[in-house]
């Protein structure tokens, strides 16, 4: 009878000590490679994740490492859900117009390509011109290049509602120059997708 | 009393402007949002916001893009709540704190991140993690 009652206290122990959950966390490596760090703290325990897969489990003490297959066995439908990573684009155009530079039209149909199937893009369009002409006349050149990279999207059928535009003029120069040099590299619009 | 209902009217307009701090992007199978008292099926285009739960069925995943540019995915079967979001856009200071309290999660960290590493931190029913950079996944069954 008293084996029993003690049994039973030392089963209603380990129940009630139990971990509430099984719970995993994994630390994947990035699209260049690179490996980012997650400090687990859980109780008085804590774990440095640093390496690709590194992965916390509740109930084991020491760091773990995941494969691939079981990444992808456990998480596959999730990492499917992760919307698509921001991206930016540069193009660059002919001295004082909103006319793409030859290079730059080609790029422009690898930027359309990629922003076409992207669902929901948010975009910031922000142009931008070198430091020839006068201030007034550089933002509104800059602004042009904006609302003409604009139109380009609209043409593929992103929604002018989700596309905004700056012109910065010369005040955001990406080679630092005097005032009045032609900088080719500086006559540009940038492009932001998320 | 036209003055309260300016300010009334003024800070409706500030607050609904802050409040949308990301956006449902993927949404598949079955989800819903709690928001409140308000329970919102998840669609694609959805403004998420702060205080925010989102809840996955049997064949629901779920992936919001945040202000900041973190990523947050959910699978199937998974409860999310966002704790709290603030981000700065100016000098990207800000904070995110979120809790998954069942299911799976998938986390791509964003500028708060790149600005201050541990502003962000993931709880769940037995642990904290604070997340100095890029890209993890959770797991609570």
């Amino acid at each position: 009878m008293g084996v029993l009652v003690v049994a039973a206290a030392i089963g209603l122990a380990l129940f009630l000590m139990r971990p509430a959950t099984n719970e995993t966390v994994v630390v994947l490596p990035g699209p260049d490679g690179k490996v980012g760090t997650v400090v687990v703290q859980r109780g008085e325990t804590r774990q440095v994740l640093d390496q690709p897969y590194a992965a916390s489990r509740t109930g084991e003490a020491e760091v773990a490492r995941l494969s691939d297959a079981e990444v992808r066995e456990n998480f596959g439908a999730t990492l499917q859900a992760l919307p698509a990573r921001p991206t930016a684009f540069m193009l660059h155009f002919i001295t004082g117009t909103d006319e793409l530079t030859p290079e730059s039209k080609a790029e422009l149909q690898n930027v359309l390509a990629a922003l076409k199937d992207r669902p929901l893009p948010d975009v910031l369009v922000i142009g931008h011109t070198d430091t020839v002409g006068d201030a007034a006349g550089n933002d509104r050149l800059s602004a042009q290049r904006a609302e003409t990279v604009k139109g380009f999207l609209v043409d593929i059928g992103i929604p002018a509602g989700r596309i905004r535009t700056a012109g910065r003029g010369e005040r955001e120069l990406l080679i630092p120059t005097a005032d009045d040099v032609d900088e080719p590299r500086n006559r540009r619009v940038e492009i932001n997708v998320r | 009393m036209r003055f309260t209902m300016a300010a009334v009217l003024l800070g409706f307009t500030a607050t609904a402007w802050a409040a949308d701090v990301g956006e449902v992007k993927v949404a598949r199978g079955a989800a819903h949002l709690e928001r409140g008292a308000e329970r919102l099926p998840v669609r694609v285009g959805m403004p998420v916001q702060q205080a925010d739960k989102l809840v996955t069925g049997a064949d629901g995943t779920v992936g919001v893009t945040f202000t900041d540019n973190s990523l947050l995915s959910v699978g199937p079967n998974s409860v999310l709540a966002i704790d709290q979001y603030v981000f700065d856009s100016t000098t990207h200071a800000g904070k995110f704190d979120s809790t998954l309290s069942k299911g799976t999660l998938a986390v791509i960290s964003g500028k708060i991140v790149k600005q201050s590493p541990d502003a962000m931190h993931v709880r769940t029913p037995s642990a904290i993690m604070g997340v100095r950079g890029t890209e993890f996944i959770v797991k609570v069954d």
